[in-house]
């Protein structure tokens, strides 16, 4: 379910369509949405936070300064913080790595729901 | 027959003063106002009461009628009362933000001076203005005369602001027969009408910021459906508030208003049904036709949204025909939407002719020999058991 917030029939909907809880949006999953996942790194990853700065679904989590992992109930995969990432862009411009050790060097890697960076192997 | 306690002024005024005074009297929170003909005098003479000081209103003048109803959803989601007025164009621009104040249940209340909507492009009397509001899920009152548009915008509030209703109210009145014709008015005193109105506390505004609500989301289909539900139950539950804040505006003022007036309908054969100003006209007809032993009636409605069919069928009992005036066209329908409106609820209840008129658009005049043209035909139709399925217009060059 995309959502815990019980439908309402026609009686009980609030009156005017109105939202009475401020800040309800996090009820809803809209991580269900997802085709694709993002893979943080904390090896790889600098700090920088351009991806939570950039992040439109506020899913990047971030605690002084310092990112700790992505918020999957929400991330809706679109992938803006893996193209926006100046250490994948140093990483992807690097001709001397291989493919494989591009992947290990990104700081965000977007695989297809299901799978798991590793499995990429 | 209530007892007139109130102490009255009788004064002249044209219908958009009548108006004008009784928004005064109110002292509305917020009006946004754009000009349009024949609405125009309205809030110029209310605006000259805002420089004047006689009111609190703060007075916003907007860009445009669009600009004017989304300046009064937003002051009355912030908890304000609002009134705006318009015409024709004017509503037909503002229209899409209607349909939203009805939708987000706003008691928003307008003075619609009627006027037709172009094109070609006219300033007078027609009824289309109106008709397109049909749908849009406001309340909707007309007036006959300048003494109805005063008490009418009083009592729109009042409608308005139930709290089994928090549906936005149109006042209708005739541009120019009524707008601009200066006409006797009976004014109540200032303070009978502020102690009538009463405050307006609404249950929640987007200012409270201890209890912080959203308006204006994006309903899926999973949802949208439920809200529009909702809004049609409050609009039939407006009927009774309608009655009965009639009933307490009788008791102040010594005038009676119910859902629609009987103009000698207990025994008459014959009967018009026509909303507005023609109901005056309507009324001298009648009364030549009665002098001649005709039995003619004339059911005038004064509610026309929520339409209260099974009353108005009730009105119509005994009739032996009935003819309806409509004052607007709904092209490719073969008769006015109040003709088709009343008929369908005649459904099984009454086997008897219905004719529909379509007459005075863009401000022909009608005249009282017209109206009795009308009544003779619905005799003859009854002499000659003719089976009449056409609309028919009156006062067109054939």
């Amino acid at each position: 379910m995309t959502t815990d917030i019980k439908p309402h029939t026609w009686k009980t909907m609030p009156r005017g369509g109105i939202i009475p809880e401020a800040g309800n949006a996090a009820a809803y999953r809209t991580g269900a949405w997802r085709t694709y996942r993002p893979i943080w790194s904390a090896e790889n990853c600098i700090h920088c936070l351009t991806c939570w700065i950039l992040c439109p679904d506020a899913s990047i989590q971030a605690e002084r300064g310092k990112v700790k992992g992505i918020d999957y109930e929400h991330c809706k995969g679109c992938g803006i913080c893996a193209h926006e990432c100046p250490i994948n862009a140093k990483v992807l411009a690097n001709d001397k790595l291989s493919p494989e050790e591009k992947e290990k060097k990104k700081a965000i890697t977007m695989v297809l729901e299901g799978e798991t960076a590793a499995s990429k192997e | 027959m209530a007892t007139v306690t109130t102490p009255q002024t009788r004064v002249s005024l044209t219908g958009n003063d009548a108006a004008a005074e009784a928004l005064r009297q109110v002292n509305p929170d917020v009006v946004p106002a754009y000009p349009i003909t024949p609405q125009t005098e309205l809030m110029h003479k209310f605006a000259q009461f805002h420089a004047d000081g006689l009111v609190d209103t703060e007075m916003v003048l907007v860009e445009s009628e669009h600009s004017a109803m989304s300046a009064a959803v937003g002051a009355s989601a912030a908890g304000a009362r609002v009134a705006t007025a318009t015409s024709s164009q004017g509503y037909a621009l503002m229209v899409e933000i209607c349909y939203i104040a009805a939708a987000y249940r706003l008691p928003i209340v307008m003075p619609l001076i009627n006027r037709a909507l172009s094109g070609p492009i006219n300033i007078h009397c027609d009824h289309s203005d109106a008709m397109l509001a049909r749908d849009s899920g406001w309340i909707q009152l007309w007036c006959e005369n300048a003494q109805e548009a005063y008490d009418n915008t009083l009592q729109a509030f009042r409608i308005a602001e139930h709290p089994d209703v928090l549906t936005p109210a149109i006042v209708n009145l005739d541009g120019f027969i009524l707008s601009h014709t200066a006409e006797t008015v009976d004014i109540l005193d200032d303070e009978p009408v502020k102690a009538f109105i009463g405050g307006y506390t609404p249950e929640r505004s987007l200012l409270d910021t201890d209890h912080p609500y959203s308006i204006g989301a994006l309903f899926l289909p999973d949802n949208y459906f439920e809200i529009r539900r909702q809004q049609a139950q409050a609009i039939e539950d407006s009927l009774p508030v309608v009655e009965a804040v009639g009933r307490e505006f009788a008791d102040l003022s010594g005038r009676s208003y119910g859902i629609y007036e009987d103009y000698q309908l207990d025994d008459a054969d014959l009967i018009v049904v026509a909303l507005g100003s023609t109901c005056g006209t309507a009324k001298v007809a009648v009364d030549e036709l009665r002098a001649e032993g005709v039995k003619a009636g004339l059911l005038k409605p004064r509610l026309y949204r929520p339409f209260p069919g099974p009353q108005f069928i009730d009105a119509l009992r005994g009739a032996k025909a009935v003819a309806v005036m409509d004052r607007a066209i709904s092209y490719g329908l073969n008769g006015g939407a109040l003709y088709h409106e009343l008929r369908s609820f005649a459904y099984r209840q009454l086997d008897i002719p219905f004719l529909s008129y379509i007459y005075g658009l863009g401000g022909r005049d009608i005249i009282v020999d017209e109206i009795k043209t009308i009544y003779r035909a619905l005799a003859e139709v009854l002499d000659k058991g003719l089976d009449v399925r056409e609309a028919r217009y009156i006062g067109v060059r054939e």
